[in-house]
């Protein structure tokens, strides 16, 4: 059942843990946005990576996923999957236009 | 319906003979406390769910025109401020901290730390918005508002000071190549008229706004949201209150998380990539 | 069942206590005021629509009062009548009550849900009457933007709040879902009109945000000039459509779901069997909720979008199929041997099943990528998706409307009349629009006020159909209105004899609180082979009773 141990208080350790890495990736995000010379989508992938990975700490410690039930889980997941799907459909067709025999719309 | 069969099959969502009724916290629909409890959790996860649509929708126009226009949105990228924005993200991200140890001290029934941790988060989020005042107003300044007075001069002088935009006249007519230079030597990959340039970099600054803006919108109504608890938790310790309900705080807790994630992925969207 | 017990309509009387109500009962009425007057405007625009239709000539109005009359028909029939009309009205009266809970997760959300629906509606309204906008139902840029003419942005205002309005909806039926059952109400004993309003949920809460945000765009670029879908300004109007229609084909199943739902529970309560295939009927509706978000591109196959996308498109529409078709095989075979009883809902329901087998099966003539060349934006779309969403949405609604307004009035509506009624409905609805498939079949286009001479004579019998229609929708509203003061009393809890906890153990009409305490479940959905064995029992008082239950 979801929120078993909802009402369960953490340690400090657990918020400061997750401050401190969340720090470190925020150092980590914008030196990465300052190596000179990477290809464009290089520098997407890294900075991206890093966000997911922010975010998944903070879903997973602040917002206490880690430690709620299925339905919580479920919810969390539910949002970013259907985000990919938007995403991925999407660019399913701006990627495909200029494989097409005839050119339309991309320069 | 004999007792074992109910037995194996009650799914004891209501534990029917619990009933604490929490110092009239429960609201007359739910049968426990713990109901009540997870229904507000869930119900919040819900709204997330749709707010993560919400912003996601606009993430993936946005997305769909960076990949056209990747050139003349990195030019733009330029225009903002990596310092700012880091600063801005460094305050979100301690302001969720200090938001989550609200959320403890509400649930230890500690009302004094709980009201100092809601002020902390507040100030951040001042100082966030405080920020992003000063933020906007350097676009207004420099006609990057995509309103009527929108110019993208600015964009244009800096990426040729950088070398990374030439103009050249061909026919007659001006035109802007976007390239790198490399040891000297500039490499075009793409020719674009400066009417094209500017309403690309427009829309760059278009979409600049109208997620900051609503990003920002939400961060002033969860100001609002956090003044009233701050309220309440000094009331409640004022009173001396042994027990309170901890939900609104852990749901605004929620909220307020999610608003930084947003913030998480906005930062290196609009201000890192392709620095 | 003493009469004199107050109910949830005579315990409070004042206009406050209803306007203020967090009574789930109560909520669901005001939305069936709200959406019954907004019928009757999209249906008077409907009207329009076809009277000048009924000569070739544009005679009646001109090309610009046409295409507002559309519009309003199209806005006002999706987003204030079909999408509110079964989750807000009979998803609201009937789901506590269904699975056992005094109330929704929610009941101030649950409210303030409302106003935000009325209040978007009239913004929509007053949209409507100072000009009203020419964009067509789905707001396509450049009509709503480089090319508006009209109050485009407080319409579009209006349709954003109203979709707020169907987000809380949303939120609360799937948290009621998961955490008010009653004890022993386990998801597979769940009737499946609330599996139906769960996978529509699902819908209002993944699609709803992203068609709000769409149209906040649309305002940002008519405010800003902004080319956000302008390609003159470097932005493109496919990804408004990619964006519109990631919710707006979802936003089809938040229409024919909860139909289904309904289709559901009154073939087997007319049938006096238990639906065939339960769990498939159940899984279905979740089936057709996820792939349901998978096949946006179809409205698109004509537009820029890439063919490859459209082939992927193309091929996972056909995919949604198979759990529509499982729904209706279920629903013959729990009609095949059972004891069928031929009140008013139930001929609905076989309507309902006649004439969504039409109109699904058109819809894979359009997913075909070749056909759907030659038929897109003819009047066969408009015929496949009236077939859909009036043959199969309000079906869907009438046959809830009857079979559940004993239970919500206390009074039972005229048989003969209803009978009368859903055959004019039935008639008349084929007369309107199967001429609509052989006009789109021969190239008529949808939104145009006038056509050449040769198509006259199915355009007159569409025209004469839908006047039999339009008479079949009056009657119900005239004999309902009626029967709430001179119909027949009804004080036992089941007139039809059905199974469900909303007629074995609710009063007519239902007491303030729904039970008197929490029931427990003890036997699944539709045990109509067990009639000896009550699907619930209210469990006896214990010694202390704690809690707010004095009627």
């Amino acid at each position: 059942m979801a929120g078993h141990g909802e009402s369960h208080v953490h340690p400090v350790s657990l918020y400061t843990r997750t401050l401190w890495w969340l720090m470190v990736l925020l150092v980590a995000t914008v030196a990465a946005g300052y190596i000179p010379n990477i290809p464009n989508w290089l520098g997407v992938v890294i900075a991206l990576t890093i966000a997911v990975w922010k975010a998944t700490i903070v879903i997973m410690n602040f917002m206490h996923v880690r430690f709620s039930g299925k339905l919580a889980w479920l919810f969390a997941g539910a949002g970013f999957f259907w985000l990919v799907i938007m995403l991925a459909f999407a660019f399913a067709d701006y990627v495909s236009r200029p494989w097409e025999p005839f050119h339309g719309w991309p320069e | 319906m004999s007792v074992k069969e109910l037995e194996k099959t009650a799914t004891l969502e209501h534990a029917s003979d619990g009933h604490f009724h929490g110092d009239g916290i429960l609201g007359e629909q739910f049968e426990t406390l713990e109901q009540q409890n997870t229904s507000y959790l869930i119900g919040m996860w819900a709204f997330i769910v749709q707010e993560v649509l919400f912003f996601g929708a606009i993430f993936t126009a946005y997305a769909i025109y960076r990949f056209k226009y990747v050139l003349e949105f990195t030019l733009a990228h330029h225009e903002l401020s990596v310092p700012i924005g880091t600063l801005n993200t460094f305050v979100l991200l301690f302001s969720s901290y200090t938001m989550a140890r609200a959320v403890r001290a509400a649930m230890q029934n500690r009302h004094k730390k709980q009201a100092f941790y809601l002020f902390l988060t507040f100030l951040f989020a001042g100082v966030f918005m405080v920020n992003k005042y000063f933020e906007y107003g350097a676009k207004f300044e420099h006609h990057l508002f995509p309103g009527g007075d929108y110019d993208a001069h600015a964009v244009v002088e800096h990426a040729e000071k950088k070398g990374e935009l030439r103009i050249v006249e061909e026919n007659g007519k001006e035109l802007y190549e976007l390239g790198k230079t490399r040891n000297g030597e500039f490499t075009a990959f793409k020719q674009v008229t400066p009417e094209e340039f500017e309403q690309r970099t427009r829309l760059f600054f278009g979409f600049y706004f109208v997620m900051t803006g609503l990003h920002g919108l939400h961060v002033l109504v969860g100001m609002i949201i956090i003044a009233i608890l701050i309220g309440r938790a000094w009331i409640d310790h004022l009173k001396n209150k042994p027990i309170a309900d901890y939900m609104p705080v852990e749901m605004t807790g929620l909220y307020w998380h999610l608003v930084d994630i947003v913030w998480i992925f906005l930062f290196p969207l609009l201000y890192l990539i392709g620095r | 069942m003493a009469t004199d017990k107050p109910n949830y309509l005579n315990w409070k009387t004042t206009v406050a206590s209803w306007l203020l109500t967090y009574d789930h009962k109560r909520i669901g009425i005001l939305y069936l005021v709200v959406i019954s007057i907004f019928f009757a405007l999209g249906g008077l625009a409907a009207a329009m629509i076809r009277m000048e239709l009924a000569t070739p000539k544009g005679d009646l109005l001109t090309s610009d009062v046409y295409n507002k009359m559309f519009t309003a028909h199209g806005v006002i029939m999706i987003f204030l009548f079909l999408i509110p009309s079964i989750p807000a009205v009979f998803g609201n009266f009937a789901l506590p009550l269904m699975i056992g809970a005094r109330d929704v997760a929610f009941p101030r959300l649950n409210l303030l849900s409302w106003y935000f629906f009325t209040g978007g509606a009239l913004l929509v309204l007053i949209a409507l009457f100072r000009g009203g906008i020419d964009t067509g139902w789905t707001f396509y840029t450049p009509y709503s933007s480089s090319f508006a003419k009209g109050e485009v942005s407080l319409a579009i205002v209006g349709v954003f709040l109203a979709g707020f309005a169907s987000i809380f909806t949303g939120i609360n039926f799937l948290v009621t879902i998961h955490k008010m059952r009653a004890p022993g109400m386990t998801w597979f004993r769940l009737p499946l009109f609330v599996w139906a309003m769960y996978a529509t949920s699902l819908i209002q809460v993944l699609g709803t945000p992203v068609v709000a945000i769409t149209l906040l765009l649309v305002a940002v670029e008519r405010s800003f000039k902004i080319g956000i879908f302008d390609p003159n300004l470097g932005g493109d109007p496919i990804l408004y459509q990619h964006l519109f229609w990631f919710y707006s084909h979802p936003a089809v199943y938040i229409m024919i779901l909860p139909a289904m739902g309904v289709i559901s529970e009154v073939i087997s309560a007319f049938s006096k069997r238990r639906v065939f295939g339960y769990h498939f009927v159940a899984f279905s509706s979740l089936a057709i909720a996820i792939i349901g978000f998978l096949v946006w591109g179809h409205h698109m196959f004509s537009t820029g979008q890439s063919m490859y996308a459209g082939i992927v498109f193309s091929f996972l529409t056909w995919i949604v199929a198979i759990p529509s078709a499982i729904k209706t095989f279920n629903w013959m075979a729990t009609i095949w041997k059972g004891r069928v009883h031929w009140d008013t809902p139930m001929l609905y329901a076989l309507g309902f099943m006649g004439l969504f087998v039409i109109g699904g099966l058109t819809g894979l003539h359009l997913a075909a990528m070749a056909t759907n060349v030659h038929l897109t934006d003819t009047y066969f779309i408009v015929a496949h998706f009236h077939y859909v969403m009036v043959g199969g949405g309000i079906m869907g609604y009438l046959a809830a409307l009857h079979f559940w307004w004993p239970k919500m009035t206390g009074r039972m509506y005229p048989e003969g009349w209803g009978k009368l009624a859903a055959m004019l409905v039935f008639v008349g609805f084929n007369l309107t629009f199967f001429p609509q498939f052989i006009l789109g079949y021969m190239g008529m286009p949808r939104r145009y006020h006038s056509y050449p001479e040769e198509w006259a004579v199915l355009n007159v019998l569409s025209t004469a159909g839908s006047s039999v229609l339009g008479l079949g929708y009056l009657l119900p509203l005239i004999y309902l209105t009626w029967s709430l003061k001179y119909g027949k009393v009804v004080t036992e809890r089941n007139p039809w004899g059905a199974r469900g906890l909303e007629w074995e153990l609710v009063d007519t009409p239902p007491d303030p609180h729904n039970f008197e305490r929490t029931p427990i479940v003890t036997r699944p959905a539709y045990d109509y082979n067990h009639p000896e064995e009550p699907t619930a029992f209210i469990p006896k008082p214990r010694p202390v009773v704690v809690g707010g239950k004095d009627g």
